[in-house]
């Protein structure tokens, strides 16, 4: 049937509605796409045809209506009943969860059909995807290039036409930055949006549940499945407003803040022509572009890899051996030692890097040295937007300073690989909302434009975004898909 | 005390762990009950699964706050939970979410037969799991052959009392939890039974020189789990302390387990390597933030507190302060005991009564203890026979003391011909004894009392046996 590359979460609920194709026919054409093309990328860690097959067999048996029977890929890091999740993690190989996470449930509640587990960096530190366990995911547009990461396999697939819609989660850029990578739509929510109930945790003031498509309006759909205040997340808070799916033309009224200072050093020049392309557009649209300043975002890195490592080392303490997951084979002579055994046989290099600095971030006599400082950092950031957003509604930069890297380039050098992140991690430590969609192309390779919003502005960057992709008019498919189809 | 242990003056802190009676976990919806199958109360929260998240039970937040009140504490009106971290089985996350430098209570104090103990905090927390030694001696974890892990009591939901080091003697230390205990009780926050380990008490013990100001070096006392147990662990220690001092040796800051069977002391673990936390703001749950409206609110629904309620029974009922302290022993002591008393037994008869029959509270029904007492106030029975009714009445509750001494033939004998023609015929039987008292030894009267009370079976008035047998001879 279709071709699914290029297309839409919209599209798909349009051939559905018209019965211009059944759900099992939808389902099919993406797992056999899947099937062909997934060897050379390795997006998928897991498909699960039997099961979506039958998901879409009920819905073609008993009718259906929105997005019920429109195909979603899973990052490996959000927990489903009965089906293994690993978080990209030796540590959790063959871990079958006893229970949907919050999110998950929205998403069946929704009647959206997973397809699948997708690959990502381990505990989703890496900007790579090089750190899974379970081997590098390539870039659509470039297959020797990462996808970025740390939702990288997720982001591949809705770029290869594997997946409509994906779900990624974003903790320093983890899923804006492969977004931008790989030429798609991908929304980190404001904290506290989306439940993190049964998201397997990296850092738990900062991890958010989003969307990933190739479309604002799609990332809006999916919204309005998994926002919302969760019993079962203390964090979780209902939005202010409903997500509405956009429909602006223009961005007459809207003022653009732009962090020139910010973005003085490090940005590809390939990338900095592509963010000021969009910049131009949006201007076009009726935009009123202003100069803000973001004066501590430059601390910005080294605050988030303190608290970020600081909150892993807790939440990755669990995996020991005792309960589930990897236990290694001799346990030796006491539990420490079996203790010590799995972790060292389990966690990769990147992961056993940042619990050891988280570690040492939260001990005695260095606490208020590095946490504390942190904290402090965190606040100056949080009130820098909030002075910022003072003078403009959104703040425009781009997503990742550079477009996407070479399979090997950067994993000798961790301050390297952590730099990919410098224009997406203040935003998390601020918990707000931002958004990358594909500005253009630089070196043929695709380049994010980041919009970051207010708390709970969420509707402001859609409608935003959606007049501004309209305007740039970037096509989504990766140059082998779009050949293909020529 | 010998002459040595009088210089030094013991300093005792305690720190007890109470668990919650509420009806789920702390921070999970879990049953929160003891005694349960092993691993039937549990869920990916308590169970410390990946993704999983805590929520806060508001009932344990607010028996944690009704336990502040009760101490006279501060109720913070923002507090926070921290991560606790520590690699050990009993703890699937490998952290605690416990309360660190912003507790829930803090600035409280209880006072214990007149000395003002301070409480530095108390806090919230979740119980670890239960760790069960399998083949080895007596369940202990030394020569085990496995061990397996019970996570019922994972995550019950734990306030943790501190006090300040005011407590000077195991004696006080003891009637201190006691009373501590019995507010607990009346509030109705926890069961506080020691053996099942709802109560759970470690003391700081030390001992300076009398006079001295500064503290010296602490030892931390666990595994004591009865009243017992903690009175003899402390004094052990104390008297361990006070011989390592006095022949020059330092007290060496550790943890020593008390081991009741050799009544000694064990270490555990030296403190030199000093256990680091790590704690940090747990940053899956938002600030508790109590509003005055809900303190209040909880503070208006106490009850009257064991220590109000012995100031009551010795200032309005008389009843001395040490008598006052023992009925307050437990709550159902002292409800019974003022049931008796406003049944219209006179207090200190009741008293008397309440604290020497430990079994009527469970046994005998207030209104007829008060009956009984009402017997002997009225001289219907005499002081011995009112036990020998005690005892029909705890064979048979449901019977009436007046009906059982008519019954029974109880009854004293009272200013009657019966007794006059009783005496008359113990001094026509004795001769000898007549003489002797009348002799001038005075104290042979009271083997002729002895005699009419021993033909009367106790149902005479001793004195009024007496008064009569003088007004004869």
């Amino acid at each position: 049937m279709t071709d699914t590359s290029g297309l839409t979460a919209e599209r798909c609920i349009e051939l559905l509605d018209a019965r211009e194709v059944s759900c099992r026919e939808l389902v099919t054409a993406y797992l056999d796409r899947i099937d062909r093309e997934d060897p050379g990328l390795h997006a998928f860690l897991r498909t699960r045809r039997e099961a979506a097959l039958a998901e879409a067999d009920g819905f073609d048996r008993d009718g259906r209506t929105g997005l019920q029977g429109v195909p979603i890929a899973l990052k490996d890091i959000l927990c489903t009943k009965g089906e293994e999740t690993t978080a990209g993690s030796r540590i959790l190989a063959g871990h079958v969860p006893i229970y949907d996470g919050g999110c998950v449930s929205r998403v069946k509640a929704a009647g959206l059909v997973s397809l699948g587990k997708t690959n990502m960096d381990e505990f989703a530190m890496g900007s790579s995807t090089e750190n899974s366990a379970f081997g590098v995911t390539r870039n659509p547009w470039d297959t020797d290039r990462v996808p970025g990461g740390s939702s990288g396999g997720s982001s591949a697939a809705v770029a290869a036409g594997f997946a409509p819609l994906a779900l990624g989660t974003d903790t320093g850029g983890s899923i804006r930055q492969p977004a931008a990578l790989c030429g798609v739509v991908g929304m980190k929510p404001t904290y506290g949006a989306v439940s993190r109930y049964g998201l397997i945790a990296f850092a738990s003031s900062l991890d958010q549940i989003g969307p990933f498509a190739l479309t604002v309006r799609d990332c809006a759909l999916l919204l309005q499945v998994i926002c919302g205040k969760d019993e079962c997340d203390a964090t979780s808070v209902e939005l202010p407003e409903p997500i509405a799916v956009p429909d602006a033309q223009d961005l007459r009224g809207v003022r653009i803040g732009v962090p020139s200072a910010l973005l003085e050093q490090g940005i590809e020049p390939g990338v900095r022509d592509a963010f000021d392309a969009g910049i131009r557009s949006a201007q076009g649209l009726g935009a009123e572009v202003v100069e803000v300043a973001l004066p501590h975002a430059g601390y910005a890195l080294p605050a988030y890899y303190l608290i970020a490592p600081a909150e892993a080392s807790a939440n990755l303490s669990r995996f020991d051996g005792v309960r589930y997951g990897l236990r290694c084979e001799e346990d030796g002579d006491t539990i420490i030692d079996m203790y010590g055994r799995t972790r060292a046989e389990g966690f990769g290099a990147e992961v056993k890097r940042r619990i050891m600095l988280g570690t040492y971030a939260l001990s005695a006599g260095y606490y208020d040295a590095y946490y504390g400082m942190a904290q402090k950092v965190r606040t100056r950031i949080r009130d820098d937007f909030q002075t910022a957003f003072g003078a403009c509604d959104l703040i425009a930069m781009p997503t990742s300073p550079t477009v996407a890297f070479r399979i090997g380039e950067r994993v000798g050098d961790p301050w390297a690989m952590y730099a990919s992140d410098v224009l997406t991690v203040p935003v998390n430590l601020a918990g707000l909302p931002g958004i990358s969609l594909p500005c253009g192309l630089s070196e043929g390779l695709p380049v994010g434009f980041q919009l970051v919003g207010p708390a709970f502005a969420e509707n402001r960057i859609l409608s935003a975004a959606h007049a501004l992709e309209g305007a740039l008019g970037f096509d989504p498919r990766p140059p082998a898909a779009a050949e293909a189809r020529a | 005390m010998s002459a040595e242990a009088g210089r030094w003056e013991p300093v005792i802190g305690l720190e007890i762990h109470v668990q919650l009676n509420t009806d789920s976990k702390m921070f999970c919806r879990c049953e929160n009950r003891f005694g349960e199958e092993p691993n039937t109360r549990t869920c990916p929260v308590c169970l410390g699964h990946p993704g999983a998240l805590p929520t806060i039970n508001a009932g344990a937040v607010d028996k944690a706050i009704e336990i502040g009140l009760a101490l006279d504490c501060d109720v913070a009106s923002r507090c926070q939970f921290h991560r606790k971290n520590y690699f050990y089985p009993d703890s699937p996350k490998a952290y605690q979410i416990s309360q660190y430098d912003e507790p829930i209570c803090a600035h409280g104090h209880l006072d214990v037969d007149g000395a003002r103990i301070g409480i530095t905090r108390a806090h919230l927390e979740e119980d670890a799991a239960k760790l069960v030694h399998a083949g080895g001696a007596g369940g202990r974890i030394a020569g085990a052959e496995s061990s397996v892990v019970d996570f019922n009591r994972c995550g019950t939901p734990l306030v943790e009392i501190v006090t300040e080091p005011d407590l000077r003697s195991p004696e006080q230390a003891v009637a201190f939890l006691g009373l501590l205990k019995n507010t607990l009780q009346t509030i109705g926050v926890s069961d506080c039974d020691m053996e099942k380990g709802s109560l759970r008490c470690d003391a700081n013990v030390s001992v300076r020189r009398r006079g001295d100001s500064a503290l010296g070096t602490k030892t931390e006392l666990k595994n004591m789990n009865s009243f017992k147990f903690l009175g003899e662990g402390m004094a052990a220690e104390i008297e361990r302390q006070i011989g390592l001092l006095e022949s020059g040796e330092a007290v060496l800051q550790e943890t020593l387990h008390y081991d009741p069977a050799q009544r000694r002391l064990h270490a555990r673990r030296s403190k030199e390597e000093a256990d680091d936390y790590r704690y940090f703001p747990e940053p899956d749950l938002v600030p508790l933030e109590p509003s005055r409206d809900d303190v209040e609110r909880l503070r208006g629904g106490l009850p009257e507190l064991p220590g109000a309620r012995i100031a009551r029974f010795r200032d309005e009922l008389g009843i001395p302060a040490h008598d006052a302290v023992d009925l307050n022993a437990t709550p159902a002591i002292a409800g019974y005991f003022e049931a008796v008393v406003a049944a219209g037994a006179d207090p200190k008869a009741a008293a008397d009564w309440v604290r020497n029959q430990p079994g009527a509270v469970d046994r005998v029904p207030a209104a007829s203890l008060a009956g009984l007492i009402g017997l002997i106030a009225a001289g219907t029975i005499t002081a011995t026979i009112a036990k020998q009714v005690y005892g029909l009445l705890e064979a048979d509750p449901a019977s009436d003391p007046a009906a059982l001494v008519e019954q029974h033939g109880l009854a004293t004998v009272g200013d009657s011909s019966e007794l006059d023609a009783l005496v008359a015929q113990v001094i026509d039987s004795n001769p000898a004894l007549v003489e002797q008292f009348r002799g001038g030894k005075d104290g042979v009267i009271n083997a002729l009392v002895g005699q009419v009370m021993k033909e009367t079976r106790g149902r005479a008035d001793a004195r009024q046996v007496q008064e009569l047998l003088r007004s004869r001879l």
